[in-house]
């Protein structure tokens, strides 16, 4: 597998205006004869469909929910980041960027990272020019708050819904564009295979989740905007749709896997009740502005929260990290809960669940000002728990949430199949082994308003241009193959549910690699993968036909992907001898308990090869030059 | 910790949208309280799966209340009977042990039955496509800061854009009126100054387009307002309202 990021040489500040001045482009006449399938309508895929379609090519776009508007970008709490330094605390571009490298542990492209926060105010401004209702200050200008990881306030948000409001932005984009006949939306419609013609990206097998009837699209180019594997965990704070079949079917057609075992544990989520759990749910990191996370010094004092006196209680991010406090980045946050659950000071029933307590911001600014900040999230959290968070201190733990491995892009965002572009959460691109907070959203919005408009033209430019029959040999073969397979999944007839096969590989990745992970955990889940994977292949139970609407049916199809990427994640964990970011490997830690890096065998992207049915993947690697940033050891403290 | 609860459920079972559908009964035992409405059907469909009989099919992705998939009708009131809650939200803590509970789709004949619980809805879309936007194509757009907007207005527009088209308001309006829907779109975008160029436009197309589809008039009943999981104010009926009457005034529907 050839891996050449295609980075445009010049200086790190004028890369992509120089890409931007010389890459190729389609005449204006020309657009409306290249067709580009769009799969995924969260940020990503809306914004990049919208644009698509307004420069005047013709674009199919489609998604499981049963309306565009729903994609889970839509759950996003708490915010945007963008360097727009309105308030003035000495934030620029560059210090956007900084940061950005630095949360993900100096395991990202510098070049991607710097176009990332350069465009960063250009989707303030878009999104403001749509509507977008973000917080402002009485005068009437934008305000900001502050997220983990950064010291300075860039986070634009529009209550506790910024996803919801900047999604409902790129949606009505979107919508404009239906209207005037440039976008066709195909909705509960899944995307079961990529297909390759010559080399190129150039079709795609869906099917339709309403009859079952499975069919095919063929295009000048395919963008893939389909999210996360988070859900690979089974229990995660993703949406139950969520899943990874786009990323892995076009893996087993020959685009190259980057990174499947950075994996985002976020540390405030609403700890697990019980067996019937069906997901997690988030509380915004940005309370961590006002709340503060403590748990009792002394092991198994079972006291309630308001009778544990000051002196007994530990503000273990505060004293940890005294100059990030409450908003350390995300994956440190997260390791320190795990280390004083294990050591027996986790509260609540379960033990695994430290306090986050809102009372002293209360005592300081008033109830009403904290109902404004995070109204809606309190009231979640007290529907969710029958919990009064105003009361006593919210109970948080950390859970599965974001995942910054995925297909591997060049600067173009492009995978290593020509033709195929994958933008969001789908690419592995900007944030290396750890994201920082209200950064994806920034990402997907680029990817989609900013870059892919520019990158598609150079693409377009610079290959020959053929739409295939999807009548030809491999489109017939690409859907005798998403056909077979769920043929047999109907087929086998067992006792076992889907879900209990997910439950089973999620709690298995939890628990061996989770938060920290380790030569034997990962030689022990590996072990146990192919175990649970042969048991689905002959004991699974899907009720129902083909041809109508199944829901077993669409499950157990997407959880036979993760019976095989589960294999891969753990793969890459155990391949990855070092430490960084969400990926904890207890063999490297310094002293202190903080993730240790091999800078020197590890700087670099690794890339998953896909070799054949049963058949090891091949393992390359893009090396990481770091030109303007100097690589150094993490410091939150 | 309060104790499991075992609870009788009457579901609307419908195989697909060319078939009738009818009540069906089945047991839900030992259900947590602490489960949410949908763990509790999870549970039911497990079991359901296991005994080799169709699982009850419903919508849901999130399941926080913010992306508008779950609809379903619980004891006749859309999503339910917690106030300004989705019905995935909703969690059984609210139900006793002992409890029979009725489960069924929106009904309205916009939204057909697509099989038991789950409806079309896409006529939401098609009514956002004519007109619930701002046209700025990518790359137009001036300094964010170059238009202050009150702190007011913005927050206003806020509560309406806070709407997730979920379709309750529909469902539990005896009209099938979509007018809470359309009011909370038209007074978002109405509200900012982005908005005003198209602000005629848009009421007329929206409206017009509303009414293609099929769904009935607003006779002032406020079930919409009741419903909605996300507490969009019947207020902005009487804007939309007003609106309408300044579009049709200005001769928008002659252009
Ligand atoms: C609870 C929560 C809160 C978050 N809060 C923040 C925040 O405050 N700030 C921030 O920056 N980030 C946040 N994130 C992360 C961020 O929301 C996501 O990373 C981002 O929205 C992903 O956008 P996307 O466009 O890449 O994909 P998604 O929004 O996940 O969209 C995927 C799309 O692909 C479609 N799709 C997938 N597979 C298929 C298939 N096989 N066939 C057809 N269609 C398919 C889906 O239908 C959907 O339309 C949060 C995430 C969660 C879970
Ligand atoms: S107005 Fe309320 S009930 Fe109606 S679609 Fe919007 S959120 Fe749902
Ligand atoms: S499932 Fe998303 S609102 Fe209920």
């Amino acid at each position: 597998m050839k891996l050449d990021a295609k980075i445009p040489s010049g200086p790190l500040e004028t890369k992509w205006s120089h890409y931007k001045e010389h890459c190729k482009l389609v005449n204006p006449a020309n657009k409306r004869k290249f067709s580009v399938i769009v799969v995924g309508t969260g940020l990503a895929g809306a914004s990049a469909a919208a644009s698509l379609g307004e420069l005047g090519y013709n674009v199919t776009c489609f998604c499981y929910q049963d309306s565009a508007r729903r994609a889970h970008s839509i759950a996003a709490q708490g915010g945007i980041n963008a360097a727009k330094n309105y308030p003035s605390d000495g934030d620029s571009v560059y210090r956007l960027f900084y940061d950005t490298i630095k949360g993900g542990d100096f395991r990202a492209r510098e070049a991607n990272v710097y176009r990332l926060a350069e465009v960063s105010n250009c989707i303030i401004d878009q999104c403001v020019a749509q509507g977008v209702p973000f917080a402002r200050e009485y005068g009437g200008l934008l305000t900001n708050r502050s997220f983990g990881g950064a010291q300075v306030s860039r986070t634009f948000y529009a209550r506790g819904q910024t996803g919801q409001q900047l999604l409902l932005g790129a949606y009505q984009a979107l919508s404009r564009q239906v209207a005037a006949g440039k976008v066709k939306i195909f909705s509960r419609t899944e995307m079961l295979d990529l297909v390759v013609v010559k080399g190129e990206a150039k079709g795609i097998v869906v099917r339709d989740m309403v009859t079952g009837k499975i069919s095919s699209y063929a295009a000048d180019a395919v963008v893939l905007a389909t999210g996360g594997y988070g859900n690979t965990f089974f229990l995660s704070t993703n949406a139950r749709g969520c899943n990874c079949m786009a990323a892995w079917r076009s893996y087993k057609r020959g685009a190259g896997f980057a990174n499947p075992c950075y994996t985002q544990i976020h540390p405030t989520c609403i700890p697990v009740s019980g067996d019937h759990q069906s997901k997690l749910t988030l509380m915004s990191e940005s309370l961590r502005n006002d709340g503060r996370v403590w748990v009792p010094k002394n092991k198994g004092d079972k006291r309630p929260p308001a009778q544990i006196p000051e002196e007994d209680r530990d503000y273990y991010l505060e004293t940890r990290y005294p100059s990030f406090g409450n908003l350390a980045p995300r994956d440190v946050t997260s390791r320190a809960a795990k280390l004083v659950c294990d050591a027996g000071r986790g509260v609540g029933p379960t033990g695994l669940g430290v306090y986050l307590d809102f009372s002293e911001a209360i005592g300081r600014l008033g109830r009403k000002a904290i109902e404004e900040r995070y109204g809606n999230l309190f009231e979640m959290y007290e529907r969710i728990t029958g919990e009064d968070a105003y009361e006593a201190p919210m109970r948080i733990f950390p859970a599965v949430h974001y995942t910054m491995g995925g297909l591997w892009v060049d600067y173009n965002l492009m995978s290593t199949i020509p033709g195929l572009f994958v933008l969001g959460e789908a690419n592995f691109s900007d944030h290396g082994a750890n994201r920082l907070g209200a950064s994806a959203l920034m990402q997907g919005l680029s990817d989609g308003y900013f870059v892919l408009p520019y990158t598609i033209a150079n693409y377009f430019g610079s290959s020959k241009k053929f739409v295939p029959s999807t009548d030809s040999e491999e489109f017939k073969e690409a859907e005798k193959t998403a056909s077979d397979r769920i043929k047999k999944l109907l087929s086998i007839n067992g006792s076992r549910t889907p879900t209990s096969f997910h439950r089973e590989l999620g709690k298995l990745l939890w628990d061996n690699c989770g938060m920290a992970r380790s030569e034997e955990s990962l030689k022990t889940a590996l072990k146990k993968i192919a175990v649970i994977r042969d048991e689905f292949w002959k004991n699974l139970k899907v009720v129902g036909a083909e041809n109508e609407l199944n829901q077993t049916l669409e499950l157990a199809n997407r959880i036979s992907d993760y019976m095989e990427f589960a294999e891969l994640l753990c793969k890459d964990a155990l391949e990855r001898r070092e430490s960084c970011g969400g990926h904890f490997r207890v063999e490297y830690q310094t002293e202190d308990n903080e993730a240790k890096r091999d800078d020197e065998n590890f700087a670099h992207v690794a890339v998953w090869e896909y070799t054949g049915e049963g058949k090891e993947p091949v393992r390359n690697v893009e090396p990481l030059k770091y030109e303007v940033v100097t690589m150094s050891q993490r410091s939150y403290k | 910790m309060s104790k499991d609860m075992n609870l009788t459920l009457k579901v609307w079972r419908q195989k697909d949208q060319a078939s009738n559908g009818k009540m069906e009964t089945y047991q839900a035992k030992k259900v947590s309280p602490d489960m949410s409405f949908l763990e509790m059907l999870d549970v039911v469909n497990e079991d359901l799966i296991q005994k080799g009989q169709d699982p009850i099919a419903f919508d849901s992705d999130c399941r926080e209340g913010i992306c508008g998939t779950c609809s379903m009708v619980v004891n006749g009131v859309p999503h339910g009977p917690q106030r300004g809650t989705t019905v995935c939200q909703l969690h059984m803590r609210h139900f006793k042990d002992g409890d029979t509970i009725a489960i069924e789709p929106w009904r309205a004949r916009p939204f057909p039955v697509l099989k038991d619980l789950i409806t079309n809805r896409s006529a939401l879309d098609r009514i956002i496509q004519a007109g619930g936007y701002i046209s700025v194509s990518t790359g137009n757009a001036p300094a964010a800061n170059a238009l202050p907007i009150s702190k007011k207005a913005s927050d206003e527009a806020m509560d309406a854009a806070a709407c997730i088209g979920c379709g309750a308001c529909v469902a539990a309006c005896k009209n099938a009126s979509a007018m809470l829907f359309v009011s909370a779109k038209v007074g978002h975008l109405g509200l900012l100054p982005q908005g005003q160029p198209e602000r005629d436009k848009r009421v007329w197309k929206m409206i017009s387009q509303m009414d293609k589809e099929g769904f009935g008039n607003c006779t002032n009943t406020y079930a919409c307002e009741s419903v909605c999981p996300k507490r969009v104010s019947a207020s902005f009926i009487a804007r939309l309202n007003r609106d309408y009457a300044v579009a049709v005034a200005k001769g928008e529907c002659d252009r």
